[in-house]
């Protein structure tokens, strides 16, 4: 048995320490906004927030996250700096297919958390683990300078 | 003409001369009628095919395949065949609708399509898919006019209820207005007896200058779901009681089980059942980490079948072998053969492209649940018709007791056009009483995708005293998917899909030879964000680059000197050279060479030009610092997805220039994750401009072109900062074979 804390509330779960957090919060628990895609700690797309901090959950198992908070992203929108950066998702248009979004979300709301104003370097270094295959990190890197207040055009022409 | 008389025009019937007119040789009626199918509300049924031709020319009956209703709260659905897999057709759809019914997009919901090949064909394709760049290509026309007709109608319900002349009244946000005592009806209030009414023989559509809603960046209605992790994909389904699966496939293709011993994974917590089907063994439990951990722990002999020893190297020996052999002309214009033969300086090539992985961010599941008389699947499809079909067979069951629920698709790229990973899911359902979620692992992913066919082409030109082409020939040898796919069309040898983008280069050439010759590989190939263009823009450009390099001109010069009778192609390659800088010195980066180069493609129905800047480095890494793109697709419907379209396409093709290549070894593929089916990441993301030149012509397409025209504009900028000809995709695994 273990108990997770995920946004807020405690599942006990019957699961062996080796679980990943990935599958105890899609499979067990059944919140299926954090995604899976490679289980390798290469795609990002499983990114939620340990006490804050983002981590690959496809990697981390659970008896790492045993008596602390769990954020995904479901709840992220319930933070400022998430929810600003869910507005400037949308606003920049980042989302093509949507499916590496939550985890891109979450790296980015980590990343600002840190670092309220990141350069490009910086969003380089938080973002290149997180994989788009629809390639929309143009946007994404102008979503995260318009959620830190520095806003820019995504690009010039049309 | 201004807007409101338009509206009175189209109305009563009389019209002058209209921007575009429907009626021609169909009668409306037939393509165009009331539904009966629902009590409340107006409910339009209509054809995508009456209004047009299939893709290869056939004209059909007409059968309704979309409807609109209008329901008592003035809100619109849209049921469509289309699915929403990334390139916003969610929302252009929609936008297509409401700019004739006089609504705001937001009021435009769009649902998917249930299976049914008749009601919901691609009226390009001519089947229910999704694909080849036709969503907004085809919906173009029947969508508009579908909100014109309901707009009248919704005219006249309102002139009835009034007793007024319609011309006097018009329709503007949702509601009719009496104009000269601005009275006003909302059309919730007018469903009822406009659906009464009857539906008007002639529609007159809005001159695009006109245009309200279409050419206005519209927010993409699909976001707020996606960035809060409620958007259901395929893979985020949960029914009842269901358990999870995930598969260990032949490693080899056509190989099947030996013997499975399976009490280590018998032990695993979690495991339920272990699964033995033809090629194939699934590990049903609890969860996916009980079933991944139960399928690390079976111990499974394969028989490798015949395709044991298959390398990348064999198929590459005979390929070439295959492409000296007869070939199926394509096209010929004037004496190719004659004029190549003759005194012109003759210029030959042989390019190679690998296999390719779609590696969607999803990566493949299913979710069935079959019982003694019904089949649910829950899957994100490009071909919810085909998989039904699919389904039914394999199960005996007839195709209405196959119920398909669609869902968003993490990516489609034509991967999602397959339904290999559905047929295998419902193998396995039939020895497991619950419903059960099939989800592969990135392993399963990349190694048992239905790959982009390896290509081998000859190419060569002869060139005049000037440099310019006299002859040009070119022969394409490779796998048809199009022969599997649509077997149709696959006529005389020719794969028409593998010639696209190759018998309609936008260059002026006197004499002209394209040839095709098949060969395959020993497994299934597929479609990867088109096919043809994708591979053939890649050896067209990079030759073109090749003659240029010959006549000694520069390449853009060179381009723009043969396009005189392609003025659409000359005035992006214009824009995209102006944009770029082109000509002007780039910065030099210490210990590294730069260079730019550039590409035209004419596709889809669209004309691109692309200027990419690289670095190359001493060791040989590739860098694409910015890539500028200027595009004409016809008239743009909403801007902002032309250039989402665009930045998405040049990545995705980024990543397939530098580094995609799936590659064989004793008849495994050698990739199998990220780590070395490499893509590209933020910090290797180009900067991308897109620049779109205002056009009045019909859409075109824009999933693909991006990605096309990419490939040649890399390998021609390596070119220019190195002398190193990229004959052999990918660049950089090329490069550095390379002294
Ligand atoms: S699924 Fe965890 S990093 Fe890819
Ligand atoms: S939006 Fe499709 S993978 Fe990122």
């Amino acid at each position: 048995m273990v108990t997770l804390n995920v946004n807020g509330k405690d599942h006990a779960l019957d699961v062996t320490d080796d679980t990943p957090i990935l599958w105890a919060i899609r499979d067990i628990i059944g919140m299926t906004g954090t995604k899976f895609g490679c289980g390798m700690s290469l795609c990002g797309a499983c990114t939620v927030h340990l006490e804050g901090k983002p981590i690959r959950s496809c990697v981390t198992p659970v008896s790492v996250a045993a008596d602390k908070a769990i954020t995904t992203i479901e709840a992220i929108g319930d933070t400022e700096i998430g929810k600003r950066v869910q507005d400037a998702w949308i606003a920049s248009e980042v989302v093509q297919c949507g499916y590496c979004q939550s985890g891109q979300i979450m790296s980015a709301v980590a990343l600002l958390k840190e670092n309220p104003k990141p350069s490009d370097q910086d969003i380089d270094a938080a973002m290149s683990g997180n994989i788009c295959r629809c390639g929309t990190y143009v946007r994404i890197r102008s979503a995260i300078k318009q959620a830190a207040g520095m806003g820019e055009h995504v690009s010039e022409g049309v | 003409m201004k807007f409101m008389d338009k509206v009175i025009e189209s109305h009563s019937g009389v019209t002058s001369t209209p921007p575009e007119r429907v009626q021609g040789n169909v009668n409306r009626r037939d393509f165009l009628k009331l539904s009966s199918l629902l009590g409340a509300g107006l409910m339009l049924e209509f054809s995508f095919l009456g209004a047009g031709c299939s893709k290869f020319g056939e004209k059909s009956s007409f059968t309704p395949n979309a409807f609109i209703h209008i329901d008592e709260d003035g809100l619109v659905t849209l049921v469509a065949h289309k699915v929403e897999m990334g390139q916003g057709t969610y929302t252009s759809m929609p936008m297509l609708i409401a700019e004739e019914l006089e609504i705001d997009v937001s009021k435009v919901r769009l649902e998917h399509a249930e299976p049914n090949e008749k009601a919901y064909a691609d009226p390009l394709l001519g089947g229910q898919l999704t694909g080849g760049s036709t969503s907004v290509r085809g919906a173009w026309k029947p969508l508009r006019e579908a909100g014109a007709t309901a707009r009248i109608m919704l005219i006249s319900a309102a002139a009835l209820e009034w007793k007024v002349d319609p011309k006097t009244c018009r329709a503007e946000n949702g509601e009719v207005i009496h104009i000269p005592t601005d009275r006003r009806l909302s059309y919730g209030d007018l469903v009822n007896e406009a659906a009464r009414l009857p539906v008007p023989e002639v529609v007159v559509l809005k001159d695009p200058k006109d245009f309200k809603v279409i050419g206005k960046p519209i927010h993409r209605l699909d976001s707020p779901s996606k960035v809060n992790g409620t958007a259901q994909f395929g893979i985020d389904v949960q029914v009842p009681d269901m358990k999870i699966a995930t598969v260990s496939a032949s490693p080899v293709f056509g190989g099947k089980i030996v013997k499975v011993s399976d009490e280590k994974a018998k032990e695993v917590k979690g495991v339920r059942q272990i699964v033995l089907i033809d090629n194939a063994v699934a590990v049903i439990a609890d969860h996916m980490w009980a079933a991944k951990q139960g399928l690390a722990a079976l111990d499974i002999q394969w028989d490798d079948g015949e395709n044991a020893s298959f390398t990348s190297e064999s198929l590459a020996k005979d390929i070439a072998e295959a492409s000296k052999g007869k070939a199926a002309v394509a096209k010929k214009v004037g004496e190719p053969g004659e004029v190549m033969a003759g005194s012109g300086r003759k210029i030959e090539a042989i390019y190679e492209q690998p296999f390719l992985a779609h590696a969607t961010m999803e990566p493949m599941n299913c979710t069935v649940h079959l019982q003694a008389d019904s089949c649910d699947i829950w899957v994100g499809t490009q071909v919810p018709t085909i998989a039904q079909g699919a389904v039914a067979k394999l199960t005996g069951l007839p195709p209405e007791k196959v119920k398909i629920h669609n869902h968003l698709l993490g990516g489609g790229f034509g991967r999602r056009l397959e339904v290999d990973f559905i047929a295998q899911a419902v193998e396995i359902a039939k020895q497991v009483d619950s419903p059960i979620k099939v989800v592969w692992s990135r392993e399963e992913d990349i190694q048992h995708d239905m790959y982009r066919p390896y290509y081998y082409d000859r190419i060569s030109a002869s060139l005049d005293e000037h440099g310019k082409p006299i002859a040009w020939s070119h022969r394409i040898t490779g796998s048809s998917i199009m022969a599997r796919f649509f077997p149709a069309y696959f006529k005389d040898g020719i794969d028409p899909d593998a010639i696209e983008g190759a018998v309609n280069l936008p260059y002026s050439t006197p004499n002209v030879l394209v040839e095709y010759i098949r060969h395959e590989p020993p497994f299934v190939t597929a479609f990867w964000r088109g096919v043809g263009p994708t591979r053939n823009c890649f050896v067209t450009e990079s030759f073109m680059d090749e003659l240029s390099v010959a006549a000694k001109k520069d390449p853009v010069e060179y381009r723009r000197a043969l396009l005189n009778e392609s003025p659409r192609a000359k005035a992006v390659l214009e824009l995209a050279a102006e944009k770029a800088g082109w000509g002007t010195p780039l910065p030099a980066v210490k210990g590294a060479k730069v260079g730019r180069g550039v590409s035209v493609l004419f596709a889809f129905g669209s004309y691109i030009a692309q200027v990419a800047e690289v670095t190359v480095s001493a060791d040989n890494e590739v860098t694409i610092n910015r890539v500028v793109c200027a595009v004409d697709c016809g008239i743009v419907v909403n801007p902002d997805t032309v250039q989402a379209q665009m930045e998405g396409g040049i990545i995705f093709g980024a990543s397939a220039a530098l580094w995609g290549e799936i590659t064989f070894n004793n008849g495994r593929a050698n990739q199998s994750n990220f780590h070395n089916y490499r893509v590209v990441r933020m910090n290797e993301a180009p900067k991308v401009e897109v620049y779109v030149v205002p056009s009045t012509e019909s859409p075109g397409g824009l999933g693909e072109p991006g990605t096309s025209a990419l490939m040649p504009a890399v390998a021609n900028a390596v070119y220019a900062a190195t002398g190193k000809r990229i004959r052999k995709l990918p660049i950089v695994s090329t490069l550095k074979t390379m002294i």
